[in-house]
């Protein structure tokens, strides 16, 4: 599912009374449901980095408070080359909704596999990997907006 | 009215384009290079992201990481700023036809305009008075040249057709100098804007520079906001910018900003614009048009009461209610330093990192600047870090508010042009008014 479409569907229900929303598409399908006092906040869909610390002299963080960043601690990234995004874009696993990824988890790669697509202004460009390894890690979710210099990656 | 903004530029400029969108509702994508993480724009932002490596050809400069930026967080509009891709016809054609709108002029008025001799053409159609010139482009053809020259009157001035803002120009004070001077000045142009187009003007030899601001809605109605003058300028960049020009009647106001209001309706013009014109013994000369919002902006927002940003962003998304020329009221004097982070002798550009910085305040001070204590300055990008303005009834009380002001800020860590401002608030002929483009450079060559 598009992950925008996803976003959108947030906006509506937290704009809205709706406690929780559920859709089928197709053989897809999404709950999402209203945050209660009395439960840990739900990952929030992101498109940025984490937001650093104001400077104190900065003026005062906006009333409403923006989403809350998914960010993957440093210490929770294992070890690696990582292969950072040379573009902006939305990251996809697989040539093709549907297909097989392009790699996975565990898999052997050499230089100049291509490892994922990134989608820019209705191209998709293949990005290669500039190591030979094994894929310890992918740090993002297919359909996500990536930005230039994004960790997507760790080859060990 | 737009839901999401992509604010494609940095600094002060992009943290005041994001002040006009929270005004309004809209909100906020900020585009950066890796280098300006920390911007203060950036940090305030709804959304941000990272659009390429410090370099600005691959990040500002960049079209499809900034256009890309805007399809992946669903942005309805892009704001150029000023510098950068905001004077780029085929950046703002792209992003209409990505499905974005260019909150600017239409991409077939930047190209008329970028195009310095048929900018000259359109304006003399629409009666604006221009530097008498070669009307056109100069051919290879020596005899023509030498006669145009002679024709003209020496000292002439060689300008690069897509040059602008005091690039590609260079003086010919005699016949034997000009076909040198010629030949060498389209290589130049060659190299730098990949245009060897040339065309000649006579050289005015101390005039004053004094812009006037308009305002259009590209469907026929337009209004200008007066004038401002930046004659205070070191190698053809603005230092001190004041509104009104000093010596400059109502009548002259009005004569003039009404021929530049008919030119934007000729032309159908859209947005904010400023026409820009040599202006030396009570005669004006149209030289270029600048189709964006400029760094001196603040001086004629304080003047008027109108927020230039919020017009183009209401012109935008086709919701700006005309105003009418006789509703525009010009009250009191502005006047604006530009901050640089440079040396205060040498004018070399001094990055690095802010210690400690205590903006001026007070009654009629404005501070449009990006800095705050512990930022840093990076090396990168061009040297201004920020403006400070002042505002009074008078303009002999303008300028004590500015005194003031540059007295009270503080900029440690960097080394800034502050002192450098000092003298030419302290300069007699300044507070006299009226000093022309070279009286700064004679100035700080004694």
């Amino acid at each position: 599912m598009d992950i925008r479409k996803v976003k959108k569907l947030i906006e509506l229900l937290e704009e809205s009374d709706v406690a929780e929303l559920e859709i089928h598409e197709g053989e897809e399908s999404i709950r999402i449901r209203r945050k209660r006092a009395d439960e840990p906040p739900p990952p929030v869909y992101a498109p940025l980095p984490a937001m650093t610390p104001m400077p104190p002299t900065a003026v005062a963080a906006p009333a409403e408070a923006a989403a809350a960043p998914a960010v993957e601690k440093d210490s929770d990234i294992p070890s690696g080359h990582r292969i950072t995004a040379p573009m902006v874009g939305t990251f996809y696993r697989a040539p093709s909704p549907g297909a097989k990824p392009f790699v996975d988890v565990g898999q052997k790669v050499n230089v100049g596999d291509t490892l994922c697509i990134i989608e820019a202004m209705k191209m998709l460009n293949q990005i290669e990997s500039d190591k030979e390894g094994t894929i310890a890690a992918i740090l993002v979710e297919n359909g996500q907006p990536v930005e230039y210099g994004q960790p997507l990656f760790v080859i060990q | 009215m737009f839901e999401k903004i992509v604010i494609a530029n940095r600094g002060e400029i992009a943290l005041r384009i994001l002040r006009a969108c929270r005004e309004l509702g809209i909100r906020t994508v900020a585009v950066h290079s890796s280098a300006d993480r920390d911007l203060m724009h950036v940090r305030l932002a709804d959304e941000s992201v990272c659009i390429g490596p410090p370099q600005s050809a691959q990040s500002y400069l960049n079209v499809p990481a900034i256009i890309s930026a805007a399809e992946v967080t669903d942005a309805e509009a892009i704001h150029p700023g000023y510098g950068f891709l905001s004077e780029n016809a085929d950046f703002a054609e792209r992003v209409e036809q990505s499905g974005f709108v260019f909150i600017g002029p239409r991409a077939d008025t930047i190209r008329i305009m970028g195009d310095k001799i048929a900018a000259i053409d359109a304006m003399k159609s629409a009666g604006i008075p221009c530097v008498p010139g070669s009307d056109g482009p100069l051919d290879d053809d020596n005899e023509r040249n030498l006669r145009l020259a002679r024709h003209i009157g020496y000292p002439v001035i060689v300008k690069a057709a897509g040059g602008g803002g005091g690039r590609g120009m260079r003086v010919v004070r005699s016949e034997a100098a000009l076909l040198n001077a010629i030949s060498l000045t389209r290589s130049e142009a060659q190299n730098a804007f990949g245009d060897d187009t040339l065309y000649m003007e006579k050289y005015l030899e101390n005039p004053r520079h004094v812009e006037f601001q308009v305002v259009a809605d590209g469907q026929g109605h337009a209004i200008h906001l007066g004038e401002r003058d930046c004659s205070m300028q070191r190698r053809h960049q603005k230092v001190v910018e004041e509104a009104p020009a000093p010596g400059i009647e109502p009548d002259v106001r009005n004569r003039i900003g009404a021929l530049c209001v008919q030119a934007c309706r000729e032309i159908n013009y859209r947005g904010v614009g400023t026409f820009e014109f040599l202006y030396e013994n009570g005669e004006f000369y149209f030289i270029e048009m600048n189709t964006r919002l400029q760094v001196e902006h603040p001086v004629t927002e304080l003047i008027t009461g109108i927020d230039l940003v919020r017009e183009q962003i209401l012109i935008a998304a086709g919701e700006w209610e005309t105003r009418r020329q006789e509703d525009i009221r010009f009250y009191g004097h502005a006047i604006e330093c530009r901050i640089n982070a440079e040396d205060p002798e040498t004018f070399l550009p001094s990055p690095g990192t802010i210690t400690r910085y205590h903006a001026a305040g007070g009654p009629g001070i404005r501070v449009d600047s990006h800095i705050y204590t512990g930022y840093t300055v990076p090396p990168y990008y061009d040297s201004m870090i920020g403006k400070l303005v002042s505002y009074s009834d008078t303009r002999h009380s303008a300028i004590a508010r500015m005194r003031c002001a540059l007295d009270e800020i503080v900029i440690d860590g960097i080394k800034t042009n502050i002192a450098l401002h000092r003298r030419i608030l302290d300069d007699r002929a300044f507070q006299e008014g009226g000093t022309n483009i070279h009286h700064l450079e004679k100035k700080l060559s004694l």
